[in-house]
């Protein structure tokens, strides 16, 4: 059997460009729906797993795009080993985040790619996470400045919240894998 | 004398620093002389495979580079840091990928429940444990990412892993049986969707609890944070009473063996384990 000819996918750019990205092959999915009776994180998506494939399949660029669901997965990989047809349905999900990131699309929740970004800016900065300084850069973003303040406070009391970021010698190295990253985004 | 490279990642310099000092403790005693990796750097964790493949490629090979320079095997307690490593193993040895560092593919990547698992250390901590954790019943949470997806981690028994349960009961305790040892906490979602991780915690908390355990044991540090750190919320939100300690597996190693620093790591948990330790006789 050909899976490469089955549904009607004639032309559809999207399946083939997510298949490229992700490695997988999204067209042996026959909706067994495993992935999102197994999914945790699942009541708070707005399209489920097995769904988000079949709008893959569908050519339903955007709509996929655009959803909560691929910020929601939390990559817990339980859907990739329970899948009966070995489709690595976290791994699609990674492919789909990189591509809402580069399509310029609305993205469906705001906090969790604003969060990856502030995260991405410390290590360009400083190498290593530096928590403290991921929080206060973070919090400049959402400007919510009281939320787990207490909570930050009892782990300063017991030494859990390192004050200044440790130093190292990359610094090079690591712009130069950014600036191969920042020419790629721009394309 | 073992010699192994050590890969603390990030979380280790910080919130979970206990984590790092009771590894480096436990290390010590067992005879395992740790080289932590020079100028090492961020794994680039969910953030970058989250955001662009190529980037989280390059932010791990970068470490697995400096890593590759020496002939021992890589020492890394962060599941994220763990998984990202194993993930670019596996895209440079399998797919013949090329990346812009030095990296062959040969260093040996060992997560720290796997290294502290392995037969000969084993016989070691059998051999210099000093007190056994008799009467301490362990739910034994080994997440998602040390054992999933098994093509990358190679663990047989991902849906029931059982070699934390085999250590907890060489260390005397007595592990229960419940059936979320390797749900998902929300992980990375603690900071931006606190309601999701509070929610996934509260049934791992709950569960626990149900199974009688006096305490869970990991050897993550997100899970760690987010079952320690929000079960207050929890517990107020929620009007169940918990106060479950969320211990790290190297720390009860270090207990077991007499490391005398023991009670200054367990001293840093938000949830306090000091009661129920000192309860059975083991503080």
């Amino acid at each position: 059997m050909n899976l490469n000819n089955q549904t009607n996918q004639k032309d559809n750019s999207f399946l083939k460009e997510v298949n490229q990205a992700s490695g997988e092959k999204i067209q042996a999915c026959y909706q067994c729906q495993k992935c999102s009776a197994g999914c945790p994180v699942v009541y708070a998506m707005d399209i489920l797993p097995n769904q988000i494939l079949r709008h893959i399949q569908y050519d339903h660029r955007e709509r996929v795009l655009s959803s909560k669901t691929v910020w929601i997965c939390a990559s817990c990989y339980t859907c990739s080993v329970r899948c009966p047809n070995n489709i690595d349905i976290a791994k699609i999900m990674d492919a789909l985040r990189n591509l809402a990131l580069r399509s310029g699309a609305k993205l469906g929740e705001k906090e969790i790619p604003m969060f990856h970004s502030v995260f991405l800016d410390t290590i360009k900065s400083k190498g290593r996470i530096h928590e403290l300084s991921l929080l206060i850069q973070l919090k400049l973003k959402t400007k919510d400045f009281f939320k787990d303040a207490g909570l930050g406070w009892k782990m300063f009391r017991r030494g859990k919240i390192k004050l200044l970021p440790s130093r190292y010698r990359g610094g090079k190295e690591i712009q130069e894998i950014f600036n191969e990253f920042e020419k790629g985004a721009r394309k | 004398m073992k010699e192994s490279s050590y890969y603390p990642g990030c979380s280790l310099h910080g919130t979970a620093r206990e984590y790092d000092e009771s590894i480096r403790g436990v290390s010590n005693i067992l005879d395992i002389h740790l080289q932590e990796l020079e100028d090492w750097t961020c794994c680039g964790a969910s953030s970058a495979h989250c955001t662009d493949e190529e980037l989280a490629i390059e932010l791990a090979a970068r470490n697995l580079a400096i890593a590759e320079k020496s002939n021992h095997e890589l020492l890394v307690p962060c599941v994220a840091c763990y998984s990202r490593f194993k993930a670019v193993e596996k895209e440079v040895k399998e797919h013949s990928r090329k990346v812009n560092f030095p990296y062959q593919g040969n260093v040996p990547i060992r997560y720290a429940l796997d290294f502290f698992c392995d037969e000969a250390i084993l016989e070691e901590v059998k051999k210099k444990r000093v007190r056994p954790l008799s009467g301490l019943k362990v739910a034994c949470y080994y997440g998602c990412l040390t054992v999933r997806p098994p093509k990358v981690t190679r663990i047989k028994e991902y849906e029931n892993p059982q070699h934390m349960d085999r250590m907890m009961k060489l260390l005397g305790a007595e592990p229960v049986p419940w059936s979320y040892k390797t749900d998902c906490c929300g992980a990375s979602l603690t900071i931006t969707r606190t309601d999701i991780v509070k929610k996934l915690s509260d049934r791992l908390l709950s569960m626990a609890k149900e199974a009688e355990a006096d305490c869970l044991v990991t050897g993550c540090p997100m899970c760690q944070a987010n079952l320690d750190t929000r079960q207050e919320e929890i517990e107020k939100e929620t009007g169940e009473k918990y106060n479950l300690p969320i211990l790290y597996f190297t720390e009860l190693m270090g207990l077991a063996l007499g490391h005398r620093n023991a009670k200054k790591w367990l001293n840093r948990h938000i949830t306090d384990p000091i009661k129920v330790l000192s309860d059975k006789g083991l503080i």
